[in-house]
């Protein structure tokens, strides 16, 4: 009787066009296909890595050799400041172009995607967001155009982990602040132009007195200490910044009087998700050359892929990169869409980093000898890695608010 | 001063290739694919020469003959900076019927110069500029590696045997390019990329007629031994080897 009744066509075919125009969102919203404008932006970012990092960076590695002419190519195809709105000169691209590119260029070389990072994620994303329409028109543009590099100020020499313990000092005398104290592990010190610093204002308000200013490195009272010598990204400058007596205008601060801490938060919850896609790309680079490797090299009488001990190496090393990836660009489409993504960046972050380090190592593991020396590359991403788990909020810090997140009522 | 630039979508050449349908079609299942490189630095060249003409070339167009499949690639064109693209939608099936089709789009279009890439790296095909010329009745010249622009003058080098030839042409002209002809393919930017969906892309209906050729089949080559190691002392071996196995001596 039920079969007759179906055959019969007593229940209409369902129709799933018409079905979709009903529920036009709800049953339509999980996409996991890229855009063709998302896709173009990876390619582009293959394309440059390949053509213009992958030639010197082991020998930049070695020098510690800024890379000034890279960058200026990089800010030429608007890499710089990609997700700015294109009224301020930027590319206007979404996060998720910006997760794809960065991933694309730490594969080749993590050095010049800290640099992308700090200047899109940190510094443009914060001026954007925060700044007035005469600091966005001083300021974000030529940091949106890549003319000129931002850094970010915030960890102190006894201020990493716990930012409200900030000591440098900045004076309100009126129209200006005076600004006193050191900044310690300061990416692009040397390199960048617009410094965005927090310093205290008012240190019996506690966290509450921290403000940011946008302060020329030009200015006079400022000094570098040496380059640091990094274990790796190495081709990044890094360096303590000194401030003695430092002037800044107060049209200079960003926000109201106090803003400082919520700024420096809210810019490290975007940052994170760049430095959780340089981790991705790290992890994801390990593992292409271990996969090219490993078909390649011979032992027992066949490649190594063949041995099960190597396979399934990769293939847990797929898995690792291939959660990463997911975890990076779910944070991404959140942001994207404007929802809150603090929870979901600091799992991205917390997690590519961690993978980022054990994949790295596998990646060494599988090229045996020769992923110890500095020609396979590996060693040096292994390098690289370890850092993604220090630094925009440690590993540590990232479960802190992870689990804040979670268990807040 | 207006130049189009026929370019071809082709598989990304890494792209490991497999056929269907009994060896008789290609499998593009998770194909990348790209410009073809020789079509991508005619476009490259095209942009140098508008750059440095001070406006005298007004726009560059692109067409593609193919399906919607096609379009990423064209848009990337876009990307890099063509002005327009036209997409003649149908299969791109020979060469014949490929420049055939390029030439009905076209032959309206009051384009100065047409540039194609010297063969297509999927199927090697290397006859389309000369068909779209024949087409056209206009002069095509094969394995240009220079291209100047001085005034309204133009001056074509290309490789012959021993040597080179340097020629000028009428307007309009058909030039094959190779090599050399530009420095490296651009890579597109934020801005280009942003700019490339607002750009025209006219899709028109395939021009009747019928390709000359078709797909019998394809094979793979055989898949090449390995090296055999024969130690230096063993010469005796080798030449045993190179009679029997290799059949050379």
């Amino acid at each position: 009787m039920w079969e007759y009744v179906c055959c019969k066509g007593f229940f209409p075919k369902f129709d799933l066009h018409f079905f979709n125009k009903i529920y036009p969102k709800k049953y339509l919203n999980m996409n996991f296909e890229f855009t063709e404008e998302q896709l173009m932006i990876r390619d582009a970012a293959r394309d440059f890595a390949q053509r213009e990092l992958l030639g010197d960076v082991i020998e930049r590695d070695a020098t510690a050799t800024f890379p000034t002419e890279h960058v200026k190519k990089l800010a030429e195809l608007g890499f710089m400041g990609m997700m700015v709105d294109p009224k301020y000169d930027g590319g206007g691209m979404d996060t998720v172009s910006y997760i794809l590119a960065m991933e694309e260029i730490s594969k080749i070389d993590a050095s010049v995607s800290v640099i992308m990072s700090v200047n899109n994620s940190l510094v443009c994303y914060g001026l954007q967001k925060y700044g007035n329409e005469a600091q966005k028109e001083k300021y974000l543009k030529p940091l949106a155009r890549g003319e000129k590099i931002g850094a970010y100020l915030l960890s102190e020499p006894e201020a990493g982990s716990d930012a409200t313990m900030q000591r440098t000092t900045a004076e309100d005398k009126g129209d200006h602040y005076i600004l006193n104290g050191t900044k310690n592990w300061i990416t692009s010190a040397n390199s960048a132009s617009t410094y965005l610093v927090m310093a205290q204002t008012h240190p019996e308000k506690r966290h509450h007195g921290i403000n940011v200013f946008i302060v020329e490195k030009d200015s006079p009272g400022i000094s570098l200490g040496p380059h640091e010598d990094k274990m790796g990204m190495r081709s990044s400058d890094t360096h303590s910044v000194m401030f003695t007596d430092v002037k800044v205008p107060k049209e200079n601060r960003i926000g109201e009087d106090g803003f400082g801490f919520k700024f420096a938060m809210k810019a490290l919850e975007a940052g994170r998700l760049g430095i959780a896609a340089q981790a991705l790309g790290i992890a994801s680079g390990a593992l292409e050359r271990a996969i090219q490797y490993s078909k390649e090299r011979k032992a027992f009488g066949t490649e190594i892929a063949n041995h099960q001990a190597i396979a399934f190496k990769i293939a847990d090393m797929a898995v690792k990169v291939e959660n990463a990836r997911n975890l990076c660009l779910k944070a991404a489409w959140l942001k994207d869409n404007g929802k809150p993504f603090t929870t979901e960046g600091s799992m991205a972050k917390l997690y590519a980093a961690d993978i980022a380090m054990e994949v790295t190592t596998e990646a060494v593991q599988i090229h045996g000898g020769y992923g110890y020396v500095k020609e396979y590359h590996v060693e040096r991403l292994m390098r690289e890695a370890k850092l993604t788990q220090i630094y925009e909020g440690t590993s540590e810090i990232q479960k802190i608010v992870i689990s804040r997140g979670l268990l807040r009522d | 001063m207006k130049i189009l630039t026929c370019i071809s979508n082709v598989p990304d050449t890494t792209t490991k290739i497999r056929f269907v349908d009994d060896n008789k079609a290609f499998d593009k299942n998770g194909v990348q694919w790209i410009i073809n490189p020789w079509d991508e630095l005619a476009l490259t060249r095209a942009l140098e020469l508008k750059e440095a003409s001070g406006g005298a070339v007004e726009k560059i167009s692109i067409i593609t003959v193919g399906t919607k499949d096609a379009e990423p690639v064209m848009r990337k064109a876009l990307a890099i900076g063509a002005e327009d693209a036209i997409r003649v939608d149908t299969e791109a099936k020979d060469a014949y019927y490929v420049a055939m089709q390029i030439a009905e789009a076209v032959k309206d279009g009051g384009y100065d110069m047409i540039l194609t890439g010297i063969e297509s790296s999927d199927y090697n095909g290397s006859s389309v500029g000369r068909m779209v010329a024949e087409f056209l009745e206009i002069p095509s010249v094969s394995s240009v590696s220079k291209i100047e622009m001085e005034g309204g003058n133009i001056s074509l080098k290309r490789e012959i045997d021993g040597g080179t030839e340097v020629l000028e042409t009428q307007l309009p002209f058909v030039a094959i390019v190779q090599k050399g002809i530009a420095l490296e393919p651009r890579i597109p930017n934020m801005r280009g990329i942003m700019m490339a969906r607002k750009k025209p892309l006219t899709v028109v209906a395939p021009a009747e007629g019928e390709a000359l050729t078709e797909f019998a089949g394809f094979e793979l080559p055989e898949a090449k031994a390995a090296c055999k190691m024969v130690d230096e002392d063993n010469v005796k071996e080798l030449v045993n080897l190179l009679h029997t196995e290799a059949k050379v001596i």
